[in-house]
């Protein structure tokens, strides 16, 4: 079930919107929100039902995006971009490192629930390949000791948060 | 973009000068001229999508390769499908998606795979590729197992699912080489919601997706092209055989299907071959007595012994012989099926007009559209559809009442909602919210039982705003003050509360209907089942009078015939009051024309209908009963007293496939065969007559129906003589002049012909009562109707409505599909329908069982939230011997089309209770 304030909010988009499917993304993102970051299939199919949409329709929606998440994301989040360019410069190699640190795959949250990881397509910052972003700031030109210095930093500051 | 070209083009392909019709492309003025350019993610009759580029082409002059499924050609455009660049291309598209497949290999899922005739054909063998990681086989769902290790990722399931069936299950999802095909929120398919139409099945190129009883590599013997056994709709298709065993169905392109089936005709096909079927005649045991009880059908040999044909059939005819000759013809009655072919159904009522003597003859189409027919014959003098459903492409407005199409006659309903997304104004008016609701623009949930006030109060408001067609209405109808003067007390501010939908809903759906240049009314069994059922009908016809919405493509009334022959069967004259052609038996001419056609005296009283005849052998005045393949002890109303009545025959003889409910009942069963054991003509809803050939040798000694009416017919001492079923056909031909232009060659041929067609030759009309109507006066009759309640209303002891209908994986009384191993998997429990809030009050968690209770009978079904079913209000179908939903109903009929009133009765509910044990 919707929070009540989802509930209000996806209310306000949909005044917003004469066509309901057009609101697909915004609510999705109101709810996700509103739900510890991340979607369930309950949830998915209660906005398919509000956006009069077919329940595939909402999964190649959500599947295609990568800001939609299906797992409780950590506190920080790793996107890694193995496109092209940043590929060329170590990009895989440093999504497998952060795999193995992790004990876990692109696109799962590790066990300690501080970190998340993902594999994403370009970035925009080819020029500074290869390019990593957490939770909302880039960090570019990486490799796997400087990902490991800044994460080690991060663990910390998670933990004496936590 | 190109333009879209609007007349022939001549172009070039490899040097050779073609035309391309308009709207062509080049790949399909290729095909249509003999050419070959490779192609996979193209399928024709889907919209081309281009993805695959298997198929491109060189055009001289262009920088880049064409993909030649989704371009246009151009006058005096140079197309190369051939050169070396184009080719080189292909090769490659085949030789990547080659590297991909199991094995990087042929499908190991089907012989049919066209990413291996291509890479034959371009002569790629080994890819130069290595292969990805494959995702693992789903094998949850009975019909369709899913292999996306083979998948090419052309998305023609996609198409399929979500552009030409509409059930929007199938998905593409992720991005890049991640993505994939995807059920719902990527769930199972066995979980999703799915309807197993096949659709994707039938259109998925290598084998991804099949039927899942792994029949992919194993090579049929012989293809059939036929049609299914199932609904109206009549979907032609093509059964695959080997070893007198079906393999499998898949869709023929038909003027109803356009290559369409739904589960039932693609996948419930294997009733035919169920260990339960009748393979010898049987005779009952000396002194077995007949109780109300069903036969369990483990006890089946103590009730009845083997016979041969020849003692069965003396047996079967002496007993109707005696009865006849001793008590009078009036003694006896038949039932016959709308499920036989038209020859059967005519050589029946010929049995029992010229042997029996009577016209005590009538068939299912009592229980479905009886009154709808009546309420047609007095309007607009013609029982057919006026237009076929397809015109819903012509059509601005689609208006669909009691109908769950989608269930019931489910590849019209696909049409439906191809309409729908193009913008058509789909409006439903239904009690219950159904699955087209999505889709629709209006829909109307209103109170059950109130059609008549809510359709007066339609034409009131048109009425009222001037809405009428004035021209029409002085040129091709009757009656008109009549039906305005009525329509004064039925103001849709006063049928609101009634009704139960708000009065400015009310105004706009009418002004919508009235003013649309085309509109269309579809109805189903919920108009027809009530005991003001032709009332029902009445104001629907009138609606479409006023507005002149009739006899133009587009327009008309269309009440979705049920059983794939039920139109057929009613037009052979299977119904008492009636010879063949709708010809009253009472009129002077049609008797005459009828004695001299059959050489006999014919009795000029209409017979009786199929509950007033189990009446009658209730009272003992019937005391022979002869039934092809009807099952009354399931399909009738208020069945512990039809099955009481079956209890009292002195002679009962019964021709069936299965040892059906009624046959328990039976002093004679004579094994028969089923659809696809015989051929013969069937004629579906649009009023197209089609063939249905024989597939399989019946099993055993089973024969074919009309053998073994006419064994009957010879020893009720008539000459009959007919070689076989065209001979038949020669003859109902003489005795239905909207027939007679059918000749058996053009239907072996074209397979499906539409009637009227009066001359040999004639295109025949798909669109009827373009200039007035078949009636005197040739004009169309207002009948006005006035709003009337239900047999019997809820009251405090029996609270709750019960509407009974069907679901879409079971027919009627469950006797073939519930013996169809996919159907019965997928529902294999008797299920009543129930609204979770009048769940959540009685206590009852949705699967675990219901008891439901009427003043005649009672039964126990596990209950199914349905937030569709109104509060208030069970629905449930009539296919569970263990629940039969028919001991819940009430006999009360239509006092016109004498159709009992299946959609309404008042029940009490109560928590858990154990079902009967199940009896297939
Ligand atoms: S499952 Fe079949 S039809 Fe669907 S995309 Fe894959 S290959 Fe094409
Ligand atoms: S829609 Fe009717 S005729 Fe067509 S396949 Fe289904 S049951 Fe058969
Ligand atoms: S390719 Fe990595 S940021 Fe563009
Ligand atoms: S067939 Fe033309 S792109 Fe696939």
């Amino acid at each position: 079930m919707l929070a009540l304030d989802t509930q209000k909010e996806i209310a306000q988009l949909l005044s917003r919107y004469p066509i309901k499917r057009n609101a697909l993304l915004p609510i999705l993102h109101v709810v996700q929100k509103g739900n510890e970051g991340y979607l369930t299939p309950e949830l998915l199919e209660e906005v398919a039902g509000i956006c009069e949409v077919s329940q595939t329709h909402v999964e190649g929606v959500i599947s295609f995006y990568t800001m939609y998440k299906l797992e409780k994301p950590g506190k920080f989040h790793l996107q890694v971009c193995t496109c092209v360019p940043c590929c060329l410069v170590g990009g895989e190699e440093l999504l497998e490192h952060v795999e193995q640190q992790l004990d876990t795959h692109a696109g799962h949250t590790a066990d300690d629930g501080v970190f998340s990881v993902e594999e994403v397509e370009c970035l925009g910052a080819c020029s500074y390949a290869p390019a990593v972003i957490i939770n909302e700031d880039y960090h570019e030109q990486m490799n796997p000791e400087k990902l490991d210095r800044l994460m080690d930093e991060l663990r910390t500051q998670g933990q004496a948060h936590a | 973009m190109d333009a879209f070209p609007t007349e022939i083009v001549r172009f070039e392909l490899d040097g050779k000068t073609i035309e391309a019709l308009p709207g062509e492309s080049i790949l399909q003025a290729a095909q249509r001229t003999g050419s070959e350019i490779p192609h996979l993610c193209y399928k024709a009759g889907y919209r081309p999508d281009g993805n695959c580029r298997a198929c491109v082409v060189e055009i001289d002059g262009e920088r880049v390769l064409a993909p030649s499924c989704c371009r246009n050609p151009k006058e005096g455009m140079q197309v190369n499908s051939q050169s070396e660049r184009a080719l080189h291309s292909q090769k490659m598209v085949v030789e990547l998606l080659l590297s991909d497949m199991p094995e990087q290999g042929k499908s190991p899922y089907t012989q049919r795979s066209e990413l291996d005739i291509w890479a034959e054909k371009l002569g790629v063998v080994q890819p130069r590729f290595a292969g990805r990681q494959q995702p693992v086989q789903d094998i949850s769902h009975p019909a369709i197992s899913v292999q996306l290790d083979a998948c090419i990722q052309c998305t023609r399931c996609v198409r399929a699912c979500r552009e030409v069936q509409v059930n929007d299950v199938i998905g593409y999802a992720n991005r890049g080489d991640h993505s994939t095909i995807v059920f719902d929120l990527n769930d199972p398919l066995g979980v999703s919601t799915c309807v197993a139409c096949g659709e994707c099945v039938q259109a998925c190129p290598t084998g991804a997706l099949m039927p899942s009883d792994n029949v992919g590599l194993e090579v049929s013997d012989k293809t059939v092209a036929s049609s299914c056994p199932y609904c109206g709709v009549g979907c032609l298709l093509t059964y695959d055989v080997k070893d007198n065993r079906i393999l499998r169905v898949e869709g023929r392109e038909g003027p109803a299907n356009k290559s369409r089936l739904c589960v039932k005709g693609r996948y419930g096909f294997d009733y035919v071959h169920h260990p339960d079927r009748l393979t010898q005649p049987q005779i009952r045991c000396e002194g077995v007595p007949k109780t109300v009880e069903l036969l369990n059908p483990s006890d089946f040999d103590k009730v009845f012994r083997p016979a041969s044909w020849e003692e069965a059939l003396e047996v079967a005819a002496s007993g109707l012989k005696r009865i006849r000759d001793e008590q009078g013809p009036q003694a006896l009655a038949g039932f016959g099926c709308a499920k036989g072919s038209n020859e059967e159904a005519y050589l029946l009522q010929k049995l029992v007009r010229t042997g029996f003597g009577n016209n005590n003859i009538d068939h299912c189409t009592r229980l479905c559209h009886a009154s709808s027919v009546v309420a047609l014959l007095e309007g607009i003098g013609s029982g057919a559809v006026s237009n076929p459903f397809t015109d819903v492409e012509d059509a601005e407005v689609i208006m669909v009442v009691g109908s769950n199409t989608p269930v019931n006659h489910p590849v019209a309903a696909t049409f439906f909602k191809n309409a729908a997304q193009a913008g058509k104004d789909l409006i439903l008016i239904d009690p219950r919210r159904i699955d087209l609701a999505r889709y629709a623009s209006y829909s109307l949930q209103f109170n059950p039982d109130t059609d008549v006030a809510l359709f007066n109060a339609l034409m009131h408001t048109i009425v009222e705003e001037g809405l009428c067609n004035e021209e029409y209405l002085a040129k091709y109808t009757e009656g008109f003050d009549a039906l305005k003067e009525n329509l004064k007390d039925y103001s849709p501010e006063g049928m609101a509360k009634v009704c139960g939908i708000p009065a400015e809903t009310l105004r706009e759906v009418a002004r919508r209907y009235a003013t649309a240049k085309s509109s269309i009314i579809f109805w189903g069994m919920g108009v027809s089942q009530h005991i003001h059922g032709t009332d029902n009908a009445r104001c629907l016809i009138a609606l479409a009078l006023m507005t002149g919405q009739i006899g133009r493509p587009g327009t008309g009334l269309h009440p979705l015939r049920g059983q794939n022959n039920v139109q057929g069967a009613s037009d052979m004259g299977l119904i008492p009051m009636v010879f063949p052609d709708y010809k009253p038996v009472g009129d002077p001419t049609a008797k005459h024309f009828f004695e001299k056609l059959w050489g006999t005296t014919l009795d000029p009283n209409p017979g009786l209908t199929v509950v007033e005849i189990t009446e009658e052998i209730h009272k003992r005045n019937i005391k022979g009963l002869y039934i092809m393949g009807e099952n009354p002890a399931m399909s009738d109303p208020n069945l512990n007293h039809t099955r009481e009545a079956l209890a009292r025959l002195e002679h009962f003889v019964i021709q069936d496939i299965f040892p059906t409910e009624t046959a328990g009942f039976a002093d004679v069963i004579l094994p028969t065969s089923a659809f696809p054991e015989k051929t013969g003509t069937f004629t579906n809803t649009n009023r197209q007559v089609q063939l249905g050939r024989q597939a399989l040798e019946p099993p055993g000694d089973s024969r074919q129906d009309w053998w073994i009416i006419q064994e009957m017919a010879k020893r009720l001492g008539l000459s009959w003589n007919y070689r076989g079923v065209p001979d038949v056909f020669e003859e109902i031909r003489k005795a239905t002049p909207s027939m007679a232009g059918i000749t058996w060659d053009r239907l072996e041929q074209d397979h499906s012909v539409t009637y009227p067609c009066e001359n040999e030759g004639d295109p025949g009309d798909p669109v009827i009562f373009t200039d007035g109507f078949p009636t005197p006066s040739g004009r169309g009759k207002f009948v006005p109707a006035k709003f009337s309640q239900a047999a019997e209303l809820p009251n405090e002891e029996f609270p709750y409505v019960f509407i009974t209908g069907r679901q879409l994986e079971h027919w009627h009384t469950g006797s073939m599909t519930r013996r169809a191993g996919v159907l019965d998997a997928i529902e294999p429990l008797p299920i009543v329908s129930v609204n979770p809030s009048d769940l959540g009050q009685l206590g009852v968690d949705a699967g675990t069982t219901l008891t439901v209770q009427s003043r005649r009978g009672k039964l126990t079904a596990f209950a199914r939230g349905d937030h569709g079913v109104p509060e208030g209000n069970v629905y449930m179908s009539f296919a569970y011997n263990e629940a039969a939903a028919n001991l819940i109903t009430t006999d009360r009929l239509d006092p016109f089309g004498k159709i009992p009133e299946f959609k309404f009765c008042a029940v009490k509910l109560s928590a858990g209770g154990d079902p009967a044990p199940r009896l297939v």
